[in-house]
């Protein structure tokens, strides 16, 4: 089977400071996989390679068999990479509703349309409101985003995303900076995602890793230390030192 | 799929919302009436008159791209300059149609907009500020030292425009060139406006909001900037093309930094990034200047700086935003 996204002797260096080491990584079509690994082991750096915010000093990135390593970021948008931010990245001045409408339009590829309203595609907007309906803050449709509690603004990441329809869902840290009563919301939302989507998600939270994922990668100093199920990786000596070594950080 | 079933709501209001928000409200045809009013109420003001609609166009383009894409420009006279040279310079070379002229002013602006667009557009900041600058310096530099072509520093002269569909002859009292300006600016309006509201329009908003999401959901960043870019280039040049035919000269001035900051500052009292900051800034910084260089010839531009101190000190959104915002309060103490 074709993994949906696959990275090969993936590679990465800031001068002497070696951020990606080879790693070799797969996903398949509907895999529930997470990465988690202590502070500053290339996590966020990974996934800045996967969707072409970087480019890798050596290695291949492949998207479903094809290779992408030279593409920038708006083709692997385009071939089925979608992505949230570990901080929000959103058009605060814009309503939740267009935040949506936006990826919508770009994904159907009439972003750059010009002589046309944009309100003329009804469907784009109908699309968007269903997916808020879905994430349930279509309530807040019209506000602008910035008027939103961080944590409903989570939520819009995760949405903007979902308007791509994505193969693959790179979700890094959809919990960060939500108050706990409210990161039970989101995870209950990532456990309903389609089951089709390869989601591969980037979290500290243990708990939220162990009820989510069924494969998970550590990855430590830019290395994937262990590759395994959630039983596994609980077992694993190495994992534990290398928790335990950070003092009980997670 | 993601989309398994439709919206529930088939008619939610959020929908309705977008998809009617680019519908014509009436306050919309306000300027024109204004516009074909001032033209029985003030018949000895028409030649300000007609300049104030070229500045307004002018505006406007810039207001394409810097209030919707958020490219921060100090040298956007370079495109209203090299618009009124071409159409300028086409009338003394012997082509005097006037409309093939201004086309012929927007595509040339259009392209030197497309080549530097290429070029600068790869920055950011302040970077991409200093070359705004850099390119109306050398382009003023350029036209001053072609003297045998633009007249240099003597300005050009000599420019001869035909009767508008060989029919309306371009008269002393500006009648003529008030409404063939009126009319080129209501078509630059239809067009801009057409295009904020097309998804094009609104993803270049998207990209000033947040140019990191923009590339995140697919969007080719640098190749919708390029193109506002070259389109608000163009309008600018059509522009200047109206000025070079309307009032039959073309100085130097048309291409400077003073002309530059002068349409940046008309937008910024408007209003920047509501489409209608031109309509009001131009009007009001050509009529506050008329007006302020009559009562105090020397000193009017101590006038405008303190009016321009005061609008981004404690009005950033310019005169439209101090009327949005008492328009709010007043239907807060409604409620």
């Amino acid at each position: 089977m074709t993994a949906v996204l696959e990275t090969r002797g993936l590679n990465k260096s800031f001068g002497a400071l070696q951020v990606a080491q080879d790693i070799d990584f797969r996903l398949e079509a509907g895999a529930r996989h997470a990465l988690i690994g202590p502070n500053g082991a290339g996590k966020t750096t990974f996934v800045n390679l996967i969707t072409g915010r970087l480019r890798p000093s050596s290695g291949q990135i492949l998207l479903s068999g094809e290779d992408v390593t030279h593409l920038p970021q708006e083709a692997r948008v385009k071939r089925g990479l979608g992505r949230t931010f570990q901080i929000n990245q959103l058009f605060k001045g814009l309503s939740v509703l267009e935040n949506v409408a936006l990826a919508v339009a770009e994904r159907d590829g009439v972003g750059g349309d010009m002589l046309r309203v944009a309100g003329a595609r009804r469907a784009v907007a109908e699309e968007a409101y269903a997916l808020l309906e879905r994430l349930r803050i279509a309530d807040d449709a019209l506000k602008p985003v910035r008027e939103l509690p961080y944590g409903r603004q989570r939520l819009v990441e995760i949405a903007i995303a979902l308007g791509l329809n994505p193969k693959v869902l790179l979700l890094d840290e959809p919990a960060a900076g939500v108050p706990s009563t409210e990161s039970a919301i989101i995870l209950e939302l990532i456990e309903e995602l389609p089951p089709d989507i390869a989601v591969l998600i980037i979290e500290h939270d243990m708990d939220l890793v162990f009820r989510f994922a069924r494969r998970i990668t550590v990855l430590v100093q830019g290395a994937v230390l262990v590759e395994g199920t959630p039983g596994e990786i609980a077992a694993d000596a190495r994992v534990r030192e290398v928790y335990l070594g950070e003092r009980g950080h997670v | 799929m993601i989309l398994s079933g439709k919206s529930s709501l088939k008619n939610a209001p959020a929908v309705e919302a977008l998809v009617r928000r680019h519908r014509l409200r009436p306050i919309e045809l306000l300027p024109w009436a204004i516009a074909v009013a001032a033209y029985f109420l003030f018949p000895g003001y028409l030649a300000l008159g007609s300049q104030i609609f070229i500045m307004v166009l002018f505006a406007l383009s810039l207001d394409l791209i810097l209030g919707y894409a958020g490219i921060i420009t100090l040298g956007h006279a370079a495109f209203f300059g090299v618009g009124a040279y071409t159409a300028g310079i086409l009338a003394v070379q012997g082509w005097h149609e006037p409309i093939s002229g201004l086309i012929a002013a927007g595509i040339v602006a259009a392209i030197v907009g497309l080549v530097s667009g290429l070029v600068i557009l790869r920055t950011h900041g302040l970077t991409l500020l200093m070359l705004t600058l850099a390119i109306v310096f050398m382009l003023n530099e350029a036209a001053n030292k072609a003297g045998f072509i633009t007249g240099g520093a003597d300005g050009l002269q000599g420019i001869a425009i035909d009767p508008i569909f060989g029919t309306f002859r371009f008269d002393m009292f500006s009648r003529t060139a008030y409404w063939y300006a009126l009319a080129v600016l209501f078509l630059g309006w239809a067009f801009v406006r057409l295009l904020v509201h097309s998804p094009f329009g609104r993803s270049l908003t998207g990209i000033r909001e947040n140019v990191a999401r923009m590339h995140a959901i697919g969007t080719p960043v640098r190749r919708r900037l390029v193109t506002a870019y070259t389109i608000s280039a163009g309008l600018a040049g059509v522009a200047g093309g109206l000025l070079a035919q309307t009032t039959e000269f073309v100085a130097l001035n048309v291409i400077s930094f003073e002309l530059s900051g002068a349409v940046l500052i008309m937008l910024i009292f408007g209003g920047v990034g509501r489409l209608y900051g031109a309509f009001i800034g131009a009007p009001v910084y050509m009529i506050a200047e008329d007006e302020l260089a009559k009562a105090d010839p020397v000193y009017w531009l101590f006038w405008i700086g303190l009016i321009l101190i005061l609008i981004v000190m404690f009005a950033r959104g310019g005169i439209l935003g101090l009327i949005d915002q008492a328009l709010h309060q007043i239907r807060r103490r409604r409620k």
